[in-house]
């Protein structure tokens, strides 16, 4: 067996499965690189929670047994990957980034899982991500935050942080992330990737930890819109497992990627994503963006979506709602954490000194603004009126989409910021949910491709699609990234600075 | 409309989270600027609009009532912070003086 070429890392997922397949790199050695480039830099960046070396190198080992034997592969052999940490994985510990769970190891695989194991992805470990996947930053990481490779001082998005650092350090080519009001799309967005929101009920929930059940969703990160769609088409399609999973055809994302073109194509801009708030740098990505969309024969339309105004707000009532519900099983009786059980307090006690020696600041401001919504006499007031706006909001898009294919906006109001910069502003770090919140409350697809760079920090443009038109955003992603690299004359990641 | 500290320490009993004075000192204003934030909703007329509870529409799913391999007790159990005779031992959950 020869050495992996030195640059291997540098591979996309598609490269990697093609050398595999062909002979000419093994599992094992794709598999050997990446867990090299995680002892190499992930001490800086910290994207890795666990790292499951062993599994990960007998996983890949298999698959070259097999491909040797003739089986047939998976069309993402042996491509090592992150798994956010909120996804179960038997063999590994499932932490959610939070102490409630620490150690825990959960005893059953999520579909999700699943489905990554059938198609010979090599799972590497599992990534860092803000407690129980609320906040914008992974500063609310139990187990610390995670550094954003462009510029180690500043965050690396969140939710899911340490899945997008992973994919843009080059730990791994994939990784797997959940959004539930942008946790896929922002952190893809301020680390210069592709990270697809795939339509509510497009991919099984089962052995997600429940943030907001109505609004969580686990997509795509990567380098290229093509390995985005790869690993989408790995892991979607209906699942018995999870009662809300819709039983349709997977949209053909694959296809639809490598179709590069938008010629016809009616692009809808949404004037309620821009303006004050919105950093001068970002919109001028944006407004290159739409222009070069329209030099490529898009017809560009302004499309007004007057209730996008209110979303915000609506999400911070629906999804804390949701949490403070979903929530209550870490009670300390049947797994996860038990603090304070000293032969004396009752169960009660011993949940409500649990919950406060688990939980983290973020997890407990949501769970008593959950309950407070939730409380009589101010159900109607706020949660209540708070679905009536989402109705409202799923009614613009519905508007909106019988006048054009897809709508546009920035995936984020700003590049990344500093660490520690809104730490104690929860209001200033909702807001980095601005553009993405209305696609999570109306059930839409949406996907964050890179649209460049401001003060040299990249920027994210975000497309929208109908529900399960998922193939729509890889159609006009993947047209914008090839016009995009072909004016810069290489991919956006190769500006990043070594680590 | 503010929220007080009184109430905080009442939400998070319902929550069955007990929380430092610390965190009951920091938690009140920031919960009532978050409230304030989020108020906005109450600003649309929406009284005549139905409420979406999912974007997508649902319906009930079921199964056929059979029996299916599921995890054993050793597993079940394995991840309990006390187990005791195949069972998970809990803290007493009745007052001994009742």
């Amino acid at each position: 067996m020869t050495d992996a070429p030195a640059d291997v890392v540098r591979f996309t997922a598609a490269e990697t499965a093609a050398a595999i397949a062909a002979g000419e790199l093994s599992a094992v050695e794709a598999t050997q690189a990446a867990l090299d480039r995680v002892a190499k830099v992930d001490d800086a960046v910290h994207a890795f929670l666990h790292v499951d070396a062993e599994g990960a190198l007998t996983t890949a080992a298999g698959i070259d047994a097999r491909r040797a034997a003739g089986e047939r592969l998976g069309p993402l052999a042996g491509v090592p990957l992150a798994l956010k940490d909120v996804l179960t994985a038997k063999g590994m510990p499932t932490t959610c980034g939070s102490r409630i769970l620490q150690g825990w190891y959960p005893p059953y695989d999520a579909t999700v899982t699943a489905r990554l194991r059938a198609a010979d992805v090599v799972i590497l470990g599992k990534a860092n991500m803000d407690e129980f996947a609320m906040g914008s930053s992974t500063e609310n990481s139990a187990y610390g935050p995670t550094r954003n490779p462009w510029d180690l001082a500043r965050i690396p998005g969140g939710s899911s942080g340490g899945s997008s650092a992973a994919v843009a350090a080059f730990e791994a080519p994939l990784a797997i992330g959940t959004d539930t009001g942008g946790s896929i799309r922002q952190p893809a967005a301020v680390t210069g990737l592709v990270g697809v929101k795939p339509t509510y009920g497009g991919v099984s929930r089962y052995g997600l930890v429940a943030f907001s059940s109505s609004l969580d969703q686990a997509g795509p990160l990567a380098r290229t819109v093509t390995d985005a769609a790869l690993l989408h088409a790995a892991i979607a399609g209906h699942d018995p497992m999870d009662s809300t999973s819709v039983d349709v055809p997977i949209p053909p994302v694959v296809e639809a990627a490598a179709r590069r073109e938008v010629l016809g194509m009616r692009i809808g801009v949404v004037r309620e994503l821009s303006g004050e708030g919105y950093e001068p740098g970002v919109q001028a990505r944006f407004d290159e963006a739409v222009a070069l969309l329209a030099q490529l024969g898009a017809e560009i339309v302004e499309v007004s979506c007057p209730h996008f105004d209110y979303a915000l707000p609506a999400y911070y009532l629906i999804a804390p709602s949701e949490c403070s519900s979903n929530l209550a099983r870490f009670d300390a009786m049947r797994f996860g954490l038990r603090a304070g059980d000293d032969g004396e307090a009752g169960a009660e006690e011993v949940m409500s000194r649990t919950r406060e020696a688990g939980f983290g600041p973020e997890v407990k401001r949501r769970v008593i603004l959950g309950t407070y919504a939730l409380s009589s006499g101010y159900y109607d007031a706020y949660y209540g009126q708070a679905q009536k706006v989402r109705t409202l909001i799923s009614r613009d898009f519905a508007a909106a989409f019988e006048r054009v294919d897809v709508l546009v906006s920035p995936t984020t109001p700003t590049v990344a910021f500093p660490i520690g910069a809104k730490a104690d502003d929860p209001i200033a770090m909702y807001l980095n949910d601005l553009c993405t919140i209305p696609a999570n409350l109306a059930g839409v697809p949406a996907m964050s491709v890179p649209a460049g760079l401001s003060e040299g920090l990249p920027v994210g443009f975000q497309i929208m699609a109908p529900a399960f038109a998922d193939d729509r955003l890889y159609q006009v992603g993947g047209t914008l990234e090839a016009a995009l690299d072909a004016r810069r004359g290489h991919p956006l990641l190769d500006a990043a600075p070594a680590l | 409309m503010a929220i007080t500290r009184d109430e905080v320490a009442h939400l998070a009993r319902l929550s069955r989270m007990s929380l430092s004075d610390a965190e009951l000192d920091a938690l009140a204003p920031q919960l009532d600027q978050i409230l304030a934030a989020v108020a906005r909703v109450t600003e649309v007329a929406a009284a005549d609009i139905p409420p979406t509870s999912h974007a997508v529409p649902l319906t009930n799913v079921f199964r056929a009532d059979v029996t299916r391999p599921s995890l054993s007790v050793d597993e079940a159990l394995a991840a309990a912070p006390a187990a005791e005779d195949d069972r998970f031992r809990v803290p007493r959950i009745l007052d001994p003086d009742e």
